[in-house]
């Protein structure tokens, strides 16, 4: 089957996971995960209502209609109120192209062309351009939901969302997880940037979001320095892939016809750092969180629990501490037993509960 | 998360169910809730597609909208909702007692008591999580400024009187749920996990029917098990077995169920009116479907509600519900005022005010959840904060002043580990009759025997009253934090707020205008 390019959400996934080979690998070979964890019994629970697209393509081509106009308009506004605001002559360049490489060539050039006519002052939309950037020594083909160039050549990246901005403000997470998606576009065209002397990328991206209730657009300007400074660290951090691979016994697949069980092999090859923050963010988290708690380790209870916990990775050794049978060396072991006493000893006080399933149950 | 609730969370994972996390239950609990199940649409902002709604498990009011894209069955929707939910917020407002409040003099600047009157009970929402609170703030946000036939004749949409007094309310609850310990708008989930560890995650934990499943798992199953189940569990058609609590529907519900349910009831309509018999028995299905996803949760906050009626209430519960229900006489009283809803943004001093009373609050719930159960407090002990011990030695001594007053020498044994040094002093606190009553901590002895000067609550005698003063043996707790919270400095009246800060508030200066209504907003 053909590998799946990595996209810029998997790609900020992978940058707030970085430690996780598995997937890495996965990722990095472009193994389709869903598939991978339906044939492992844990199918992933993504998938995104009808409603959502619908309302979400819908508001997207409101945004870009006319040319753009109104997108341009919102870029001007924003972020460079200083300068002529863009007018009917905007130009909206085709991208079409065969394959991702060849619409990523034709985006280059665009950008190229775009920006050399700059000293000519005019505003340039690229609608959904295709970036390249190389992650972990795999190409990963990158499509932003429009870049701007600005007439001083800046170049500014537009992300398109469909919750909505009420009073000015949104939702934190949402926008969280926005900034670092756009984060990744910025590096991947300040990659491109290099290469053409004399254009730089604004470290503010334009959000654009629905108004209040309705469905007209507003927009606001989100500084992602902190979030491009962290994913640049993660990604440049990132295992080769052909480090992880080299590491694995030959013959490894994880061709999803093959049964389960070889599957789980295959796929335990690979360290995994589970924390329960993947189960929002990666296909084959119910899988990994199975085999977490299999192994009966903390980590499955949040990563805070497992920095709490240090060297006790395992329930069982946390356990045993707090129960007094661990050297008394480690301070960790030293402080769960005192807890487990003060824990007990407060229970016993307490009233009993009164709740009936509590009596009858003597844990 | 201290590291007493992670053990308890890893005694979870062994034993397959929930362990307490609190001995007594720390929120107030009113004996008629308002249970609210509210779904809405993916993809669109305040586009409710249904809820259920009632003070009684066996008789819940159940609103379906059958295509809720359609604004004017929204607008219905909203003002059905308000003769649901209206009533029984009203219903606690004529009832009052006497009460008094300090106020401060205009004229004189000092502080006095004024008689006012106070609401004897306050209505209590309970939504399944914590989205629920944000829907019940979105929803607020997009009914109370809608314009009634009254106030603007020429509006082409006006609302029912009690569409924007019921966004005033739900505004209202939704500020009031960010007060750490206020009890009017709770999420089940919240209540649950504040007096329950699972063995599983934070983030888990926020699956309402998961953490039940939890704490009270069916016969022959571990809570582990049958939360998977809960979380995970589909039917042959892909359908979750457990839809979600909301007010988010699970996508294969949309696209399998709803969607083709939707574009059915749309095809019925354009071809006959909608009492028509295509219409109404799309409807009928697409209200079938709505309410088999709100079904289970409906239940499911009903048990969470019977589980925590399980627990004996905290003692100081009561009192943090008191405010709850100044917070509800106060706002009932600014809407018989006639004053505007509240402001799109808050001013500079609303705001801080806002932040003032939340950080007061969490000093105080803090508080008064260890001194109300001995596990919390085992978590302040375990955080040098607080201990409790014998004591071992009293040794009476005095003032040097005309008029001794007693200053008792307090020799206490504790294991724990307070964090207090030799020579800096600090004062410790421990609730006598429920009053907090001073000692002054004075030294360690060598065998680390603490030594305290008793400082106050012993009358006014030379000799302290009787049972004032701890005795050889007693076994007392101390806390090193205070157990009242006190306020910050005051802060400038708004007209006073300098431009640094914002200037004076905008809600002086003209009245909010509501959301325009355009044929943009057409989704």
């Amino acid at each position: 089957m053909p590998p799946r390019p990595l996209d810029a959400r998997a790609l900020a996934a992978l940058a707030a996971n970085p430690g996780c080979g598995r997937r890495a690998l996965l990722d990095g070979a472009g193994v389709d995960k869903t598939a991978l964890a339906a044939a492992l019994g844990s199918p992933a629970a993504f998938g995104q209502s009808q409603f959502a697209i619908i309302r979400g393509n819908s508001f997207e081509a409101k945004v870009k209609g006319d040319g753009g106009a109104e997108l341009l308009r919102l870029v001007h506004s924003r972020l460079d109120a200083g300068t002529e605001p863009p007018g009917p002559g905007a130009r909206v360049p085709d991208l079409t192209a065969a394959g991702p490489e060849g619409r990523a060539a034709r985006t280059a050039l665009a950008l190229r062309e775009a920006t050399a006519g700059a000293a000519r002052g005019g505003w340039t939309l690229l609608d959904h351009p295709m970036l390249a950037l190389e992650v972990a020594g795999s190409p990963a083909y990158l499509e932003p939901d429009a870049v701007v160039v600005h007439p001083d050549g800046r170049w500014t990246v537009v992300e398109i969302k469909s919750f909505p901005m009420i009073d000015g403000a949104a939702d934190a997470a949402k926008v969280g997880a926005a900034a670092r998606q756009a984060a990744v576009y910025v590096l991947a065209l300040e990659k491109t940037a290099e290469k053409l002397g004399g254009a730089t990328v604004g470290h503010r991206i334009l959000l654009v979001c629905p108004k209040d209730f309705s469905n007209l657009p507003t927009a606001a300007a989100v500084d992602i320095r902190r979030e491009h400074a962290v994913t640049r660290r993660q990604l440049e951090r990132l295992t080769r892939v052909e480090e992880l691979a080299a590491a694995l016994p030959a013959g490894l697949s994880f061709d999803p016809g093959r049964p389960a069980e070889e599957l789980t092999e295959a796929v335990s090859a690979v360290d995994a750092a589970y924390a329960p923050e993947c189960l929002a963010a990666c296909e084959l988290a119910f899988h990994c969180r199975e085999r977490a708690r299999a192994a009966d380790e903390v980590s499955a209870l949040g990563r805070s629990v497992r920095g709490e916990l240090g060297a006790l990775t395992t329930v069982g050794a946390a356990l045993a501490a707090a129960a007094g049978r661990a050297s008394c060396e480690d301070p960790t072991a030293a402080a769960l037993h005192r807890a487990a006493r003060l824990r007990a000893e407060a229970l016993e006080q307490a009233p009993a509960r009164t709740a009936p399933e509590d009596a009858a149950c003597p844990c | 998360m201290s590291l007493l609730t992670t053990l308890a969370r890893l005694e979870a994972v062994r034993a397959g169910r929930a362990q307490p996390l609190a001995t007594v239950r720390h929120r107030h609990l009113s004996g008629n809730p308002l249970v609210f199940v509210p779904l809405t649409t993916a993809g669109e902002a305040g586009a409710p597609l249904g809820a259920m709604v009632g003070t009684d498990p066996n008789d819940p009011r159940i609103l379906v909208i059958p295509q809720p894209r359609d604004r004017d069955l929204r607008w219905d929707f909203l003002a059905d909702l308000a003769r649901q939910v209206m009533p029984y917020i009203d219903a606690y407002a004529d009832a009052v007692e006497p009460a008094e409040r300090t106020e401060t003099d205009p004229e004189t600047g000092k502080r006095v008591k004024v008689e006012a009157e106070l609401c004897v009970d306050a209505p209590q929402l309970i939504v399944p999580g914590r989205a629920g609170i944000e829907y019940v703030r979105l929803l607020g946000r997009s009914m109370r400024f809608r314009r009634t036939a009254e106030e603007d004749p020429d509006n082409p949409y006006p609302v029912p009187t009690q569409v924007p007094l019921l966004g005033r309310w739900f505004t209202h609850l939704g500020e009031r749920a960010r007060v750490p310990g206020s009890s009017m708008l709770l999420a089940a989930t919240d209540l649950l996990s504040r007096h329950w560890a699972t063995g599983q995650s934070n983030l888990e934990d926020q699956h309402l029917r998961a953490l039940l499943e939890w704490i009270d798992p069916g016969q022959g199953m571990s809570g582990a098990e049958a939360a998977l189940r809960a979380e995970l569990g589909r039917d042959e058609a892909g359908q979750l077995l457990v839809p979600p609590a909301g007010p988010a529907t699970d996508p294969a519900f949309d696209n399998k169920l709803l969607a083709p349910a939707i574009a059915r009831f749309d095809a019925a309509r354009a071809g006959e009116p909608r009492d028509g018999d295509g219409p109404r028995l799309a409807e009928r299905e697409i209200r079938r479907l709505v309410v088999d996803q709100m079904t289970g949760t409906w239940w499911s906050v009903w048990q969470a509600l019977e589980l925590l009626r399980g627990l004996p209430p905290g003692e100081r519960a009561e009192e943090r519900w008191t405010r709850d229900r100044w917070s509800y006489t106060g706002h009932r009283d600014r809407v018989r005022a006639g004053e505007p809803p509240q402001p799109r943004r808050d001013d500079a001093v609303t705001a801080a005010q806002k932040l003032a009373t939340r950080e007061t609050e969490q000093v105080r719930l803090d508080a008064q959840e260890a001194l109300d159960d001995a596990l919390v407090m085992a978590g302040r002990r375990f955080a040098g904060e607080a201990f409790a011990g014998e004591v071992t030695e009293v040794v009476m001594e005095w003032t040097e002043s005309k008029r001794p007053s007693p200053r008792p020498l307090v020799t206490v044994a504790t294991e724990d580990r307070p964090q207090l040094e030799d020579g800096a002093g600090g004062k410790v606190f421990r609730s006598l009759d429920g009053r907090p009553q001073a000692a002054e901590f004075v030294r360690f002895e060598e065998d680390g025997r603490l030594v305290l000067r008793l400082l106050d609550k012993m009358g006014r005698g030379r000799e302290p009253e009787p049972g004032s003063v701890p005795e050889k043996g007693d076994r007392v707790c101390w806390t090193l934090f205070e157990h009242d919270a006190r306020g910050g400095p005051k802060l400038p009246d708004p007209e006073q707020t300098p431009w640094t800060h914002g200037g004076p508030p905008g809600h002086l200066t003209g009245p909010a205008l509501p959301d325009p209504v355009t044929a943009e907003d057409v989704l």
